[in-house]
């Protein structure tokens, strides 16, 4: 292993946002800021006969504002979703990739269920209408690094690309795989962050067998409710976080904005069962005390948590609990929320949007709440009930931990040259 | 249905599959060196075609398939038999 002092440093000078509650990083912000739910009744398809009615769908996406039709009617709304989110991150960031840059860059994109719509409509045509009436692009299309090909096509990025899956983790193990990639000088820049649509028939009803989801159908907005006690299960949600990660010293040079500085990450596996996290969260502590350890960071310099915060019971206590065991009596003097009581559980989206929200609290001096906390399982911490709080953040971590065990937590930094 | 109505009928395919502008699919043009339809967007315009005008166009057929002219003289041919 390296040691801090000889890795090249690594920012994110870009953002990008689709989500159930918004279409681009400021309106994402604004709305989590206000403690508003994107949950509502699934739209999308016909949900009557499914456990779980209510999801964090991506309403009112034109993937025409994005792309052209020829590119959106041959893939999966999950890469739609990438490509509008990249355009943002790329755009914000100012950077253009020209053949020296484009060769020196990656894309890595995370996905826990990748083409599942696609995937779905081709099982259904093989059923009823035969091979022949496959279409000859599925064969990309339906693939889990379909997002990471067709962003790296759109914007000639020539360097190393492709997917990583860890189920609901894949988001931060994304950044924190493309952390890595530019730190030991494989890329200077790296497309980087996760995408999921699913909300599918196929994902809720699969989801609901693991008895995983919400049951409140008759209050969508009140359904994910992280921390508090009277929770029943995650809302499945749909959308993708992007963001630009850049070589420190190459950043500066083109005089990119910096937004925050990516400092750390952990990863972990609880080797302990397919769905429930290990009950100790074991797995969990190592991934937080990991990604301090390779910041350089102590406990008491985290100023935020983002949780991964599902509201399943399972999750949300073990979390808690580890958060406690790693941060010790820190733990009480900070605030620590889940996005996800707003935007729903966007799976391989979740990370990278929940890194977002570190970055815009670093940014903007405030920490975004968690609805639907009325009740909270541990009264000792702050899990920022209702309403966004006003902190000075400077480092934060954001958790995430996936089914299979999998554990994930980045940490970033303000900016200090 | 005659043959201009089957080259528009094309057209609107090729439009919808490849985002190419009705004005350009006239039967003089090839489909891979002026439309930039390759083998695989091919494949998709076959199908589509099968099922738009209502005919069986085979693999061996489709393979010999070089301009629009091409394409709607087999599909009239192939309408005739049905």
């Amino acid at each position: 292993m390296t040691t801090r002092s000889d890795r090249r440093r690594v920012v994110i000078t870009g953002t990008g946002v689709i989500s159930p509650i918004g279409h681009g990083t400021p309106g994402f912000w604004a709305a989590l800021l206000a403690g508003t739910s994107g949950v509502r009744t699934i739209a999308g398809f016909d949900a009557s006969d499914l456990p779980a009615q209510i999801a964090g769908e991506v309403r009112g996406f034109e993937p025409d504002v994005y792309m052209e039709r020829k590119v959106w009617r041959r893939i999966d709304p999950f890469a739609q979703y990438a490509i509008a989110a990249a355009s943002e991150a790329v755009e914000a960031a100012k950077i253009e990739f020209d053949e020296e840059l484009a060769a020196r860059s990656g894309v890595l994109i995370g996905s826990g269920y990748g083409a599942s719509r696609v995937n779905e409509e081709v099982f259904a045509t093989l059923r009823d209408k035969g091979p022949r009436k496959i279409g000859p692009f599925t064969a990309a299309s339906s693939a889990i690094d379909n997002a990471a090909g067709e962003v790296g096509i759109r914007f000639g990025i020539t360097g190393p690309s492709g997917a990583i899956s860890t189920a609901c983790a894949s988001g931060t193990s994304s950044i924190g795989e493309s952390l890595r990639m530019i730190q030991h000088g494989y890329a200077d820049v790296m497309l980087s962050g996760g995408s999921d649509d699913s909300v599918t028939r196929q994902d809720i009803a699969s989801a609901c067998s693991a008895r995983a989801l919400s049951t409140r159908n008759d209050e969508p907005e009140r359904a994910s409710r992280p921390f508090d006690t009277g929770r029943n299960g995650f809302v499945m949600a749909a959308g993708s976080g992007m963001v630009v990660l850049e070589e420190a010293g190459h950043a500066l040079a083109r005089g990119a904005e910096i937004l925050a500085e990516v400092v750390g990450y952990g990863a972990t596996s609880d080797a302990y069962h397919p769905t429930a996290p290990h009950p100790e969260g074991i797995g969990a502590r190592s991934a937080i005390r990991q990604a301090l350890a390779d910041a350089g960071l102590n406990a008491e310099d985290v100023d935020y948590v983002n949780a991964h915060g599902t509201s399943t019971t399972l999750n949300d206590r073990t979390e808690s609990a580890a958060i406690r065991a790693v941060l010790g009596a820190h733990a009480e003097r900070i605030p620590i929320s889940s996005t996800k009581s707003m935007t729903g559980h966007m799976i391989g989206a979740a990370g990278t949007v929940e890194l977002i929200a570190c970055v815009q609290a670093i940014r903007s001096g405030l920490v975004p709440p968690t609805i639907n906390l009325d009740d909270p399982e541990d009264t000792g911490l702050n899990y920022v009930p209702h309403t966004a709080q006003e902190r000075d953040v400077r480092v934060a971590i954001s958790n995430s931990f996936g089914f299979a065990g999998h554990n994930a937590v980045v940490a970033v930094r303000r900016w200090q040259p | 249905m005659n043959e201009e109505q089957i080259r528009a009928g094309l057209a609107e395919i090729l439009e919808e599959v490849a985002g190419i502008d009705a004005a350009e699919v006239s039967e003089d043009r090839s489909f891979v060196e002026d439309l930039d339809v390759d083998s695989l967007l091919m494949v998709e315009v076959v199908v589509a075609a099968e099922e738009k005008f209502g005919v069986t166009i085979n693999d061996e057929m489709a393979a010999e398939l070089r301009t629009v002219g091409d394409a709607v003289r087999l599909i009239h041919g192939a309408m005739a038999l049905v």
